[in-house]
């Protein structure tokens, strides 16, 4: 068995126990590509029945349109039930990145989301796709991540996890957080969804699109994007290395149009996925402190 | 591209997190973007790993992730650091050394194949390297690579080289550790860490990373007896039934009969299904759905195991435990034992003796504190299917759940069932108590009517147990001896426990008191609100 095989058999031995041991669980789904490999994962674990929990969006509004036209049309294709949540009374107050900041909108409009979403459903286990390797603070995260009452988590206070033996154990309002992909890298996941055939939303791959240049950010001219003055879009052959909200999201100059260009581009890349969201960077250790009051 | 997993375990000073920073900066396993920002941190940071590092980029910085631990300059978690080569990807489990970090060394070896035991060339074998060793060895490491740091500090001496390996290799023997490959290194400069270096022309090893590459970790598990344990039963429909999980051990084929635990029914093995299609063997550790011939009623937390090697079935068995909470354990409580995808309850009826860690000393224990390690007696509620953790890390593995808080109290490591030491000659009473969950007892209750409603409560619970309505003394005491509970009618026998007036479940937690029965699944958290 190859890397593949083995981090494939360990998230479908994962994603089973969870399916086994808690009420109702659910699948966060964000439509990027490490959600898709998770998606494909659970396929896999319970083939040839389908997917027995339903997958959850939390859709800020400010997703890029190719992500939502995909989403709908893979969900659909595979047979699952898709929920779809987004926190209404902040977008009608005016929530967006622009006016209240990068902190406050992903605040509103994903961490509480997302906990309402998880409440509203009565979710008692939530899978997600993060990665350990994406980021310092989630090297040190559980395969089954632990949530009191609030959501919140506590890296000080985490149970010990030994072998592949998961407590599942929580109490009413209580939920874990699942992380199927943790031992997966950026660049196991590409490998994976080139030898699985895995659909991915098309923004990954390069061909020219109207950006803006700002500093050392491409940032992408969607929806009601504006202009800081002076500034101009421009075509630019780029590509997204990791899916959020437009305005926050960076793309990459790239030539990579195949998931083979993609990959070997990954193979020489010296920077990592994250630097091109703006919201890992709005201050320091800021990612620990996201995760703490509860997002992902 | 094969995968290992190792672990490290050292503490600030000894340059583990240099070490590790090293292999990820010289495998290009880090990021422009990462480096900018700890070569940022490392003007400000004054932790001694930096000291003498002049104006070099702290490797220790790209490994140390949450902010208590750049606050404090200390590791206190396990995490987990990713790299590859072009030959291999590897997963570091990189945990503290310190004592009271015990519970993070043993959670970061679980996994690993391999553990990198680091010692400082300035101050030799410590007792940290020692601890480590012990821990790795304990949960089943079988492969040690001894990295001697910081060479450059004794001008690469190979009399320091040789002492410390001559020293070690004493000791992994003691614990009957395998052997290890010694690397002279400097993780601060590079030396044998991926290049072999120049300044160890005495050393005819490899360096680290080509070690790491290269060693073989297969452990064979092919080769051991095949396990199975069911996760999940997959029934989209009438026509599909399949039970699935992760083989566990041993090889799986179509046509294979298998047997079914605990219904302990043979059926034959007629697809192995998966997503991609179905195989003609399946092998651990691939995650894969089982169909056999016949209707069984499997469900989750059976096994299917084949019929000529089946694994120990008991309720009563020793384990290696290392305690991983504040609250610490006592024999006589009840907690959650959560072992391959089955979760019973039980209870810790003895700790029979606690390790030091840094003298290896079996000593006496009353309770276990965190971060302890003893060897403990369990009795479950329902029999488990394991297998020696030394033969079988997957079936021979479980954690200690506490029933109230749901926080995961400790690992264990099973040893063997319990009583196997006394199974030659005679039949002694240990054995008896072993396999009926109670000691014999002469009990008197006031009519027949009590005595057969205390039987069948009695008898439902597993224990050896008659109605005797006419005593005579001569079967009394035989029967007390050969670990029966005999129920006397009317009358008060010499030595019997009396239990007339008693309801039944009074007079049932007398005999837990006084002749050692077994707790009953829902008498043993009454009243804790579960």
């Amino acid at each position: 068995m190859d890397h593949l095989d083995l981090l494939e058999a360990e998230s479908i031995h994962i994603i089973r126990e969870v399916a086994a041991e808690f009420q109702n669980p659910v699948m966060l789904y964000s439509i990027g590509k490490d959600s898709s490999v998770m998606v494909r994962l659970a396929q896999k674990a319970f083939h040839p029945g389908l997917i027995p929990f339903p997958l959850l969006h939390i859709d800020t509004t400010y997703k890029f349109r190719e992500m939502i036209e995909f989403r709908d049309k893979f969900v659909e294709s595979i047979g699952a039930r898709l929920i779809v949540h987004t926190n209404r009374s902040a977008i009608e107050d005016g929530a967006n990145p622009l006016r209240i900041g990068t902190q406050k909108c992903c605040g509103l409009l994903k961490t509480r989301a997302l906990l309402d979403g998880l409440a509203a459903g009565g979710y008692d286990a939530a899978f997600g796709g993060a990665r350990r390797d994406e980021e310092k603070s989630r090297a040190k995260e559980r395969v089954y991540s632990f949530r009191d009452e609030f959501g919140q988590w506590d890296p000080k206070n985490q149970r010990p996890e030994l072998w592949s033996v998961y407590n599942a154990r929580v109490d009413k309002g209580q939920h874990i957080r699942v992380f199927p992909l943790s031992n997966w890298t950026e660049l196991d996941v590409w490998q994976y969804i080139e030898r699985e055939n895995i659909p991915i939303v098309p923004l990954y791959y390069a061909k020219p699109r109207p950006m803006v240049v700002r500093g050392s950010s491409l940032v992408p001219v969607e929806q009601d994007f504006m202009l800081m003055p002076g500034e101009k879009a421009e075509m630019v052959m780029c590509r997204m290395r990791s899916l959020g909200c437009s305005p926050c999201t960076g793309a990459i100059r790239s030539e990579a149009d195949t998931i083979e260009k993609i990959i070997d581009e990954m193979k020489l890349v010296r920077r990592s996925e994250r630097e091109n969201r703006v919201i890992d960077h709005d201050q320091e250790g800021s990612m620990e402190i996201k995760k703490r009051e509860g997002y992902f | 591209m094969s995968l290992l997993r190792f672990s490290t375990a050292g503490s600030v000073d000894d340059g583990k997190s240099t070490l590790i920073g090293r292999l990820l900066y010289d495998s290009k396993g880090v990021y422009e973007d990462q480096l900018a920002s700890v070569a940022k941190a490392s003007v400000g940071s004054s932790g001694s790993s930096v000291g003498g590092n002049g104006g070099k980029i702290d490797l220790a910085l790209l490994t140390d992730g949450l902010r208590a631990e750049r606050e404090q300059g200390i590791t206190i978690d396990v995490a987990y650091r990713y790299f590859s080569t072009p030959k291999r990807k590897f997963i570091i489990a990189d945990t503290p050394g310190h004592e009271q970090y015990t519970r993070n060394m043993a959670t970061g070896a679980s996994t690993a194949d391999l553990a990198i035991i680091l010692i400082d060339a300035r101050n030799g074998v410590l007792q940290q390297s020692r601890r480590h060793a012990f821990i790795a060895n304990l949960l089943g490491i079988r492969h040690f690579v001894v990295a001697i740091n910081k060479m450059d500090l004794v001008a690469f001496d190979e009399a320091v080289y040789d002492a410390i390996r001559t020293e070690f290799t004493e000791f992994l023997r003691r614990i009957g550790a395998p052997g290890a490959l010694f690397i002279p290194i400097s993780a601060r400069d590079g030396d044998n860490v991926v290049d072999r270096s120049t300044h160890t022309p005495w050393y005819s090893g490899p360096a680290l990373l080509d070690h790491l590459e290269t060693v073989a970790v297969d452990e064979d598990r092919e080769l051991l007896p095949a396990r199975f344990p069911v996760q999940y039963v997959v029934r989209p429909n009438l026509d599909f039934r399949g039970y699935a999980g992760q083989v566990a051990s041993g090889v799986f084929r179509p046509g294979d009969e298998v047997m079914a635990l605990p219904a302990r029914r043979v059926s034959k093995i007629t697809r192995i299904v998966t997503y991609d299609g179905d195989l003609e063997s399946a092998v651990a550790p691939q995650s894969v759905t089982i169909c056999l011939a016949d209707e069984i009623d499997i469900s989750r937390g059976d096994v299917l195991v084949p019929a000529a090697k089946l694994p120990h079935v008991a309720r009563r068995f020793r384990a290696n435990c290392v305690w991983m909470n504040a609250q610490a354990m006592e024999p006589g409580r009840g907690y959650f034992i959560k072992h391959t995808s089955h979760q019973v309850r039980g209870v810790v009826r003895a700790i029979n003796f606690r390790v030091d860690v840094n003298t290896l000393e079996k000593v006496g224990a009353a309770r276990l504190q965190l971060n302890e390690i003893a060897e403990i007696s369990i009795e479950t509620h329902h029999p488990l299917y394991f297998d020696a953790y030394t033969l079988n890390r997957v079936t021979g593995a479980f954690i200690v759940i506490d029933p109230l808080s749901n926080e995961t109290l400790g690992a264990g490591m099973i040893v063997d069932i319990e009583g196997r030491e006394e199974t030659r000659g005679q039949v002694s009473p240990v054995e008896r108590e072993a396999r009926f969950g109670h000691r014999g007892a002469i009990v008197a209750v006031e009519d027949q009517e009590s005595a057969l409603l205390l039987e069948r409560e009695l008898f439902d619970r597993g224990a050896n147990v008659a109605v005797l309505p006419t005593p005579d003394s001569g079967a009394l005491a035989l029967a007390k001896s050969a670990g029966l509970i005999l129920i006397a009618v009317a009358s008060v026998p010499p030595g019997a426990i009396d239990l007339r007036r008693l309801a039944t479940n009074e007079a049932i937690r007398q005999l837990e008191k006084r002749a050692a029965l077994s707790g009953h699944e829902e008498q043993l958290i009454e009243g804790e609100g579960i």
